[in-house]
């Protein structure tokens, strides 16, 4: 994995994936290690995304790197009409790796071929975002104490929720049990329960979160936004089975743990943070070890 | 000798494209950029064909492709095939097949993709060549048969 970029979680195996995770558990135990020292990380942020930014920014100074970069794209060249391709030949030239954010699917992809230094894509448009993926097995993984034969739920926003269909399809390695729970204008969509259908797994799909509740040893919630129906009576029938209380939590499994990617706005209602079941505020935390742990072995610095 | 091979043994030399898919005549010479050829070119279209119903048929004299070039015609028109004639003889016929990567010539189906933005050449891997399903090296969505669009 050493110089490769990371572009979509499709460019890792399994036991690719697994390495990574298992890198990061390293640097849980022991996050201050001055090893790229001698770095210069840039992250290139032509949209903005705080908390991506600085979870990568975080992760690169816990290392010891250096970081230059910019937080929108008003602030770069690319409102002077540099093309994407020029703004990364140039940037290669100032830093051993590039970390990018981009609008429009496909500019990570075509980025990493131009440049001469890897590149980790930190989401483009709807398509990638693999390090939140990977920090969601991290999550997964630790509060689980392991990744098979698990019963994960997706709630909401099945439909276009880029990080539920990438953690899907990563999860489709581990024989897991899918629990999916959305209207029905947000199921998930045919390609992505193909992948589900073609390992022979199982998935139920379900319109509440009560109907799964006691089933699941994850939930994973994601946003209904008002925004993705074409009716808005049909919206405020159903928001407020998405939204996830205290209340429902009773009769989960004890092992039970909430994830959700963040930013959240009302789908996990505040009396559910001080709940054992809430863990996303740590999931967010993991973040920064997975990045760190891409970050050393794709520059090398790990045995 | 039939009529239909008389036709055919019209060329000195050049290249037949024959049972082209009805209605695909004017995409074929579209997609190899026929468009400005300055030599001789025959076109039939909605002709009778024993296997397909209707068909179409181009001959461009003195001229001769290479595979992966005329390989782009099988996305719109899968049951062709080409005769190459040479001093009014066949000297080749092959049909049509469809590559296992295309580069350049499709425009990706995706608004946000960025081949569509910036100075990208398209490329996709195609992952159904029976139903023709491209899937983007970028974007990694699906361009099909149903909205392929050319460049
Ligand atoms: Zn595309």
């Amino acid at each position: 994995m050493k110089g490769k970029s990371l572009i979509s979680i499709n460019d890792y195996s399994k036991d690719e994936m697994l390495r990574i995770l298992d890198i990061a558990e390293g640097f849980e135990k022991q996050p201050r290690q001055p090893i790229l020292s001698d770095k210069v990380v840039s992250t290139l942020f032509f949209e903005p995304s705080t908390r991506t930014r600085l979870s990568f920014e975080s992760a690169a100074n816990h290392l010891g790197a250096r970081v230059i970069g910019f937080t929108d794209a008003a602030s770069s060249s690319t409102k002077k009409g540099e093309s994407l391709k020029d703004t990364i030949l140039t940037v290669a030239c100032y830093s051993d790796i590039i970390i990018m954010r981009h609008p429009l699917a496909g500019s990570a992809r075509w980025a990493s071929e131009v440049s001469s230094v890897p590149v980790i894509n930190a989401g483009d448009g709807a398509n990638q975002h693999p390090t939140q993926c990977l920090l969601d097995l991290y999550s997964i993984r630790k509060t689980q104490g392991k990744l098979d034969k698990l019963n994960i739920a997706f709630v909401g926003d099945l439909k276009y929720g880029r990080t539920v269909h990438s953690l899907t399809i990563a999860m489709c390695n581990f024989d897991t049990t899918f629990h999916l729970i959305s209207p029905d204008e947000l199921k998930l969509p045919s390609y992505v329960k193909q992948h589900i259908k073609d390992k022979s797994l199982e998935y139920h799909q379900y319109r509440t979160i009560e109907e799964a509740i006691d089933k699941v040893d994850i939930l994973y919630m994601t946003r209904v936004q008002r925004e993705r129906f074409a009716d808005p009576i049909e919206y405020e029938s159903v928001k407020n089975s998405y939204i996830l209380t205290k209340n429902q939590l009773k009769g989960c499994k004890e092992n039970l743990k909430v994830l959700h990617p963040l930013p959240r706005v009302n789908e996990i209602s505040e009396n559910v943070d001080n709940t054992p079941q809430a863990y996303y505020f740590q999931q967010a935390q993991n973040g920064v070890y997975v990045r760190q742990a891409l970050l050393a072995t794709i520059l090398g610095a790990t045995k | 000798m039939s009529k239909k091979e008389l036709n055919v043994s019209a060329l000195q030399n050049g290249t037949v494209i024959d049972h082209i898919a009805q209605g695909q005549v004017e995409r074929v010479l579209y997609i190899l950029n026929l468009s400005n050829y300055d030599d001789q070119i025959y076109l039939g279209a909605n002709l009778d064909s024993k296997k397909y119903g209707k068909k179409g048929i181009i001959k461009v004299a003195n001229k001769f492709f290479e595979p992966e070039e005329i390989n782009k015609i099988a996305l719109v028109s899968p049951t062709a095939s080409i005769i190459e004639i040479r001093n009014y003889e066949v000297a080749k016929k092959e049909n049509v097949q469809i590559t296992d990567e295309i580069k350049g010539f499709v425009k990706c189906v995706n608004p946000n993709c960025i081949t569509n933005h910036e100075n990208v050449p398209t490329w996709f891997d195609v992952t159904n060549k029976k139903e023709i399903v491209l899937k983007c090296r970028y974007c990694e969505k699906n361009t099909t048969k149903t909205n392929i669009e050319f460049i």
